[in-house]
């Protein structure tokens, strides 16, 4: 009889890795080589790591280093330029709130990008076996030859009819309001759409940031474009107009930074007020789910009647825990999602198992 | 066929994994986290419906409790704003502390209720609260053996990798 799973090593030739428990496998030294990997590491998404999981983003980052030279450049050359002497002309308020806002636009910029947008985890391989075992039963055997009809599941939510869509690369069939970030080869609850300037999805659990992103930095553009102006008025009273510019050559490309930034930024911020004031998403309002042009009885079901709780709800309502657990560490025994590429979902799970017991 | 009692740690020892049933979200009332309470046929040598719909019921209160709005979870909205999310470094959320609620429940229903009958409830938030997953095991004469016996293709994989280590 083989002792218990807590046994020492020394006395089995073998150990039974059944159990729960983080009993190493043969020997002592190979712990940290097999305990070392979290799941960030094995994560199936086109998705980038860093700070050992930590902060999350999509693969293409480019157009959120652009964002982030913009933000630091202007604001920069603003607080370095304008700011001495607005501070001394007018009132040193001016950096301190230009300093609050930069702050806060920051914060929330990185806060957006680094976040899990509400990632959901792709079926272990038993769930997609059950679950492609019952979508077989609901259809019927059919013929081979000609494509199955695409699979989907109606839900009645509020009195409107949902269908739920079932995500050929995750297995699942998506909860209401979840889609598939064909960028980042993720479901994502509540997905509102990939922002490239943010490097990220824009879902559950990190819109709110989104939203406070926008709306500051629609502050920071207005406020920074009105003071460069100020300030430019102010010097060419003293030295006339083109001195002015002379003198403060920075506050020319500021403002001409601010001036096409601030029409995108402002429309962009009414936009997404008017979507959380009616508790819709960006992709729900393109495809013009809940629009009253499809239908008479056509209305938002997730939307809680009034504009008050709508946007309570969507700014200061609960944010769930990320779901993928990106810093856990990879159990021997526990089966992982297999890569869609192949077309045999059991090969993935033993593929990634032989691989961490081949690595002795 | 009587089954034997089995203590947790028993179970996953001798037992082998015969299947897992799956239960489904309930999305009937939005996207709030729910599931459905429909007691599956695989169960039904198993345990009680009652025992199986109560743990179901408790698990959605739970869920319920953790997703409400009121003026509590506002309040904490606006106090992690106020400190721009730095306060979730020294606290956790209330939803949080609800999801390690729910942990210490199931934990100890499947102590009670579960592991006695051979099965075993995995936490949702394991499988991104998408199925309440359920182990169904059979008892093992032999002991020792612990080769893959499931002949359904879902428990293999588990069993299979677990089985590669052992033998």
């Amino acid at each position: 009889m083989p002792p218990g799973g807590g046994g020492p090593m020394k006395d089995c030739e073998y150990s039974q890795i059944s159990t729960h428990s983080s009993s190493p496998m043969e020997s002592p030294h190979k712990k940290n080589k097999i305990a070392a990997r979290r799941k960030w590491e094995v994560f199936p998404g086109r998705n980038k790591f860093f700070c050992n999981g930590r902060i999350m983003m999509a693969r293409q980052t480019g157009v959120f280093y652009l964002t982030l030279i913009l933000i630091l450049v202007t604001s920069g050359l603003f607080f370095a330029f304008d700011c001495p002497y607005l501070a001394v002309k007018i009132t040193p308020a001016i950096p301190v709130v230009g300093g609050i806002l930069f702050f806060f636009v920051m914060g929330t910029l990185l806060r957006t990008s680094f976040s899990d947008p509400g990632v959901l985890p792709r079926a272990t391989p038993d769930e997609a076996a059950d679950l492609e075992r019952q979508i077989d039963i609901a259809n019927g055997t059919s013929s081979g030859g000609y494509r199955p009809p695409p699979r989907t599941k109606e839900v009645i939510i509020n009195g409107q009819t949902v269908k739920l869509k079932y995500c050929f690369t995750c297995k699942i069939f998506r909860p209401p309001r979840a889609s598939h970030c064909s960028l980042c080869d993720n479901c994502v609850e509540r997905f509102d759409h990939h922002c490239p300037w943010v490097g990220n999805c824009v879902g559950k659990r990190n819109y709110r940031f989104f939203y406070m992103f926008i709306l500051s930095l629609s502050f920071l553009t207005v406020f920074i474009f009105a003071f460069v102006i100020t300030h430019v008025i102010l010097r060419s009273q003293q030295t006339g107009f083109l001195n002015a510019l002379k003198d403060s050559p920075a506050s020319v490309l500021e403002a001409v930074v601010c001036f096409f930034s601030v029409w995108s930024i402002v429309g962009l911020s009414g936009f997404h007020t008017y979507l959380i004031s009616s508790n819709q998403t960006t992709n729900e309002d393109i495809k013009g789910s809940w629009s009253n042009k499809r239908g008479k009885e056509n209305y938002n079901p997730y939307s809680y009647g009034n504009i008050f709780t709508n946007c309570c709800v969507a700014l200061c309502g609960p944010i769930s825990p990320s779901l993928i657990d990106r810093r856990g560490y990879i159990q021997p025994d526990t089966p992982q999602p297999a890569a869609p590429s192949n077309g045999i979902t059991m090969y993935g799970a033993m593929q990634s198992q032989s691989d961490m017991i081949w690595d002795q | 066929m009587a089954t034997e009692v089995h203590n947790l740690q028993e179970l996953r020892r001798s037992a082998s994994l015969a299947t897992k049933v799956f239960i489904q979200r309930d999305y009937s009332d939005g996207t709030i986290c729910q599931f459905q309470t429909k007691f599956p046929p695989e169960l039904d040598s198993r345990i009680e419906r009652q025992l199986f719909e109560e743990t179901v019921k408790t698990l959605n209160g739970f869920y319920a409790e953790a997703e409400k709005i009121g003026g509590s979870s506002y309040l904490e909205g606006c106090l992690a704003c106020a400190t721009a999310y730095f306060i979730f470094l020294c606290m956790e959320t209330h939803y949080e502390k609800v999801l390690k609620k729910i942990s210490r429940y199931i934990q100890e229903q499947n102590e009670k209720v579960f592991a006695p009958r051979g099965l075993l409830l995995t936490d949702p938030v394991e499988r991104g609260m998408r199925v309440i997953e359920i182990s169904i095991y059979e008892d093992r004469c032999s002991s020792g053996s612990s080769s893959s016996g499931s002949s359904s293709g879902s428990g293999s994989s588990s069993a299979g990798g677990g089985g590669a280590g052992t033998r």
